[in-house]
């Protein structure tokens, strides 16, 4: 039955997608393209630019796209089902564990230890969609001199009002976004 | 634990809010989340926030749903948590469906790529501005580990691609092993 078949196959894509975002995408490949054959390879490659072009992680958006191809709406609705279902289940627990045990030494250890790591993980992630967005996919090809000065002026616009202002930044990236479209489009 | 109505339902807008606005990956959220839960509702502070997004990234699944998971439960228990689930994947749910209807109109459209490319440099401010207030209140703190960890985490990440499961797995054992060995310090 395909709605059982696309339950199983996105719980195993939500229980194996440690990491997230594009760590995910292989996986996804795997039971989507190869074992399958629920899309092609280039319509794969159409789902991950449409993926980057909507709000919402990549894994709920290919379960959502996957599923209303393949069984409709139900589809859909089954597939995301399925590929949230192994993160309540784990996560629930580990909330549990953190609200029951959050003051004991070793948690308050492994969290202390965490959170640097978190702060590099996201300066990282800040720092590649900086060039992204500065110098398009191919930084290392453009180099320094291939730089988009409209993109220059809005990161340097949208940071100053951040620090400075401390404006909502749902505000700035929509603001961002309004510009980019008079910019580039006129 | 905070109950009533009211407390689901702003969870569930707030969530269903945050998630529209992902774009760019799953630290958005991070940014998102503080400016609405520590500095607009102050329901938890920016120690949690940190918490919540160590433990999420840790976890399998996507950044924004383990998070939304963990903040609910955090705010209203079990059915917080089902709430914020809820809010977190009906606007991607939606617009996808929606979209597959017509997606190649839609990849190629010029006025959405136009609004897409100029977002990505306020995506990135928002990303930038997050680690620099972050990144500033752990060196400000100036004590030793976290600063080394805060580098030497961010090197491996971005210079070297090491996955992020290692990562975590040393940091948490380095936290762990310091803050007992400052305990049995301080009980001698």
């Amino acid at each position: 039955m395909i709605y059982l078949k696309l339950l199983w196959s996105f719980i195993q894509i939500g229980l194996f997608s440690i990491g997230g975002g594009y760590a995910t995408l292989p996986l996804i490949q795997n039971q989507v393209v190869v074992l399958n054959k629920w899309l092609t390879l280039t319509e794969f490659a159409d789902l991950i630019t449409i993926a980057e072009m909507t709000p919402g992680p990549i894994a709920i958006n290919s379960a959502t796209f996957v599923g209303i191809r393949i069984a409709g709406l139900p589809g859909a609705l089954v597939a995301t089902f399925g590929c949230v279902l192994p993160s309540v289940i784990i996560v629930l627990t580990l909330a549990y564990i953190y609200g029951k045990y959050k003051n004991l030494v070793i948690v308050q250890g492994v969290l202390s230890g965490l959170r640097p790591a978190v702060v590099a993980f996201i300066t990282s992630a800040g720092i590649s969609l900086f060039t992204l967005a500065l110098w398009g996919e191919d930084f290392t090809a453009s180099g320094i001199g291939g730089v988009n000065p409209v993109a220059v002026f809005l990161f340097v616009l949208a940071l100053f009002i951040l620090r400075k202002y401390k404006l909502n930044p749902l505000i700035v990236m929509f603001g961002t976004g309004i510009a980019g479209m008079i910019v580039y489009l006129v | 634990m905070k109950h009533g109505n009211s407390v689901y339902w702003k969870l569930f807008t707030s969530t269903f809010q945050l998630s529209a606005f992902t774009f760019g990956g799953g630290f958005v959220i991070v940014p998102l989340m503080k400016k609405k839960f520590v500095d607009k509702l102050k329901w938890i502070n920016e120690q949690e926030i940190l918490d919540i997004t160590a433990i999420a990234q840790s976890s399998p699944g996507s950044i924004a749903v383990n998070a939304a998971i963990l903040l609910g439960y955090r705010m209203a228990g079990i059915p917080g948590a089902l709430v914020t689930i809820l809010g977190t994947v009906l606007p991607p749910l939606t617009i996808i469906s929606i979209i597959s209807l017509f997606y190649t109109a839609f990849r190629d459209n010029i006025v959405v790529n136009a609004i897409l490319k100029g977002m990505q440099a306020g995506i990135a401010a928002v990303i930038m501005d997050i680690s620099l207030t972050m990144g500033g209140s752990i060196l400000l703190a100036k004590r030793l580990l976290p600063v080394i960890m805060m580098i030497g985490a961010f090197i491996a990440n971005y210079f070297f691609r090491i996955s992020v499961v290692y990562i975590i797995l040393i940091c948490g054992v380095l936290g762990a092993g310091s803050m007992i060995y400052e305990h049995k310090d301080r009980g001698r």
